[in-house]
């Protein structure tokens, strides 16, 4: 079977290899370099939290991993799988990582239902009736079920975020990433989105998050990563971060966004 | 002058209902101020002056039914006699008179499917299966040489049908040209856009009368001897090719409306580019436009009368044709009212339909 040597396939015994592996990845959009060297490995089941200085480069940083961006130097690997000019590779990676945005980018003209059962139904192949009754089951897990046949524009951003966590989770990925997702929300609206992103943390979900929420990379990080100026500057478990940040970067970011 | 109030009734015998509403409406509407006053006695004044002797020719003073030509001589109004003699010229050209039923019965169809097509409820798979069998019955119909029916060649078609078929035919096949232009400007392959913007510009910078020209006269030419191709399908895909340009620039504007994020979202999700832009970007990109087609599209309608210059006898060239005669050549208004309000009903049909779609899909 050529076509499926041609695609890497994760194989399932090497659960010790990270789920994440960057390693000395650069990125410049024309003249700026916005990464500079970025090593990060992330492995099955941790949760990271990105944070840093607005113009720092996370919100780039994870969306090289399921390449929106591209970077043009160094070797990202997701599951086993290098992200490179190939497109069966990004598509190969994309079906296995899902994505929240800041913006929700709900399709607006389908209904909830629908933006939940798409990728599946297109991507995975799955019966139409399969995927309708697991979208219905990943809306009571973010407790929006009886807005299925609403539209976007109809519910709070709260909501069309949880909707939007739901259509990633539809396609079951390995890999979650969050690129400030609940910047985009009123303040009342935040804890829902979090409750859901936690409830996942706790099953064991594997997410990259970029987030100002430092209550909840708190609860939930296994590690935070600080970044500032294209590079990441700090590592550490999130007890001794907020604790004895070491960069003076860090600690100047810290005490700006700690003190109100 | 003051509007009356319900209250007026207490010093005054008391009014209708519907008089005192009429007498609001009338205030509220035509005589409330100095300027509204100036300007409802002037729109009287102007409909005074043209509704009547529009009345007069169109009706009390018009010939009606089978006269001849001498009856409408020296009178003072519409000859319609004209159109009693010449309807089956204007509606159908020069296809044989006995055999007209047959371009009737084509029109019939094709203008049935543009209606059932109209109605969301009725899109169905079944939908596209009763469009090809229809197009097939239409063109067996117009064709002739199966059953039973004698063949008819395209340089005999003509009036309604031919109007009709060329710019439905043209649009449909200029649609998904233009879908492919529009995403080739936009993509990120610098040949594929170089491709679409070369035939878009280059299109668009030409007249359609010469595309047409040029599909007549000159495509010969390049042709190995012996090799012709049907001139009415050389008019029909100048006016495909022509309108697809057109339509690419206006679907191009829809895909700059839709936000970057949808399109990464979808690519996120894995859909690949084909499918991101077939379910999320596309539908919205064309909900976004639909004003702007249907502007495209009423222009290619009215542009089919354009194909007399190659001889073609469309609607427009028909009439032209039975103004020809002289025993009838004064009475050519009459003639061309007609196919104005022809031409007005379907373009106006377009029009109001596409308000009809735009609410229809306008997400909530």
């Amino acid at each position: 079977m050529a076509r499926r040597d041609a695609m890497p396939r994760p194989d399932a015994e090497a659960t010790d290899r990270p789920m994440i592996e960057m390693i000395d990845v650069h990125k410049w959009f024309g003249e700026f370099h916005v990464l500079r060297g970025i090593s990060l490995s992330v492995g099955r089941g941790e949760r990271i939290v990105v944070c840093g200085p607005s113009g720092s480069g996370k919100s780039t940083l994870i969306r090289c991993i399921n390449r929106l961006e591209e970077h043009q130097r160094g070797r990202i690997v997701v599951d086993g799988i290098e992200l490179s000019d190939d497109l069966k590779h990004v598509e190969a990676v994309r079906r296995e990582v899902g994505m929240v945005f800041q913006q929700f980018n709900l399709f607006p003209h389908l209904t909830v239902l629908q933006n939940l059962t798409l990728a599946p139904i297109w991507v995975r192949r799955m019966p139409r009736a399969e995927a309708e009754a697991a979208a219905m089951t990943y809306l009571e897990r973010v407790r929006i079920p009886e807005q299925a046949h609403k539209y976007p524009g109809q519910l709070s951003g709260g909501q069309q975020q949880r909707v939007a966590i739901a259509r990633s989770l539809c396609m079951s990925p390995k890999v979650m990433l969050f690129d400030e997702p609940t910047s985009a929300l009123d303040p009342e609206m935040i804890k829902e989105v979090l409750d859901v992103m936690v409830s996942l943390a706790v099953e064991g979900m594997t997410m990259v998050c970029v987030t100002h929420e430092m209550g909840f990379a708190r609860t939930v990080a296994d590690r935070m990563v600080f970044m500032d100026m294209g590079e990441i500057v700090e590592e550490a478990p999130p007890v001794e971060f907020f604790a004895r940040p070491r960069s003076e970067r860090a600690q100047l970011f810290l005490s700006q966004i700690l003190e109100h | 002058m003051r509007p009356l109030a319900a209250e007026s009734g207490t010093h005054r015998p008391a009014l209708p209902r519907v008089l005192v509403q009429a007498r609001l409406w009338l205030w509220s509407n035509l005589f409330g101020s100095v300027g509204n006053t100036v300007l409802t006695l002037a729109a009287v004044a102007a409909l005074a002056a043209i509704v009547p002797p529009v009345f007069t020719w169109t009706l009390s003073n018009a010939v009606w039914g089978a006269q001849p030509a001498a009856a409408c001589a020296g009178i003072d109004g519409a000859c319609w006699a004209f159109l009693h003699e010449k309807h089956r010229l204007i509606l159908f050209g020069r296809y044989p008179f006995d055999e007209q039923w047959r371009p009737l019965a084509a029109t019939a169809l094709l203008i049935a499917l543009l209606a059932a097509s109209a109605i969301p409820q009725l899109w169905r798979r079944w939908l596209s299966a009763a469009w090809i069998s229809g197009l097939l019955a239409g063109g067996a119909l117009m064709w002739g040489g199966v059953f039973g029916l004698a063949a008819v060649p395209t340089k005999l078609w003509g009036g309604l049908p031919l109007t009709l078929m060329l710019s439905v035919v043209g649009i449909a096949l200029a649609f998904p040209f233009a879908l492919v232009l529009a995403l080739g400007r936009r993509s990120t392959l610098p040949m594929f856009r170089a491709a679409a913007v070369a035939y878009i510009e280059l299109i668009r910078g030409v007249p359609l009368i010469s595309l047409l020209f040029m599909a007549s006269f000159m495509l010969p030419l390049f042709l190995p001897g012996g090799v012709t191709v049907n001139e009415l399908l050389r008019a029909q895909v100048a006016i495909a090719l022509f309108t697809a340009a057109y339509l690419a620039e206006v679907i191009r504007g829809g895909l700059q409306g839709v936000p970057r994020g949808q399109y990464e979202a979808a690519q996120a999700l894995g859909l690949g580019y084909w499918r991101a832009m077939a379910f999320v970007v596309l539908p919205q990109a064309l909900r976004l436009v639909i004003p702007a087609m249907v502007n495209t599209f009423i222009g290619t309608f009215k542009d089919t009368s354009l194909v007399a210059i190659v001889s073609l006898t469309d609607l427009l060239l028909a009439t032209r044709q039975a103004i020809a005669d002289p025993l009838w050549r004064p009475y050519f208004l009459e003639g061309y009212v007609v196919i104005a309000l022809i031409y007005f009903g379907f373009c106006f049909s377009m029009s109001r339909y596409s308000v009809f779609l735009e609410r229809k899909l306008r997400t909530r």
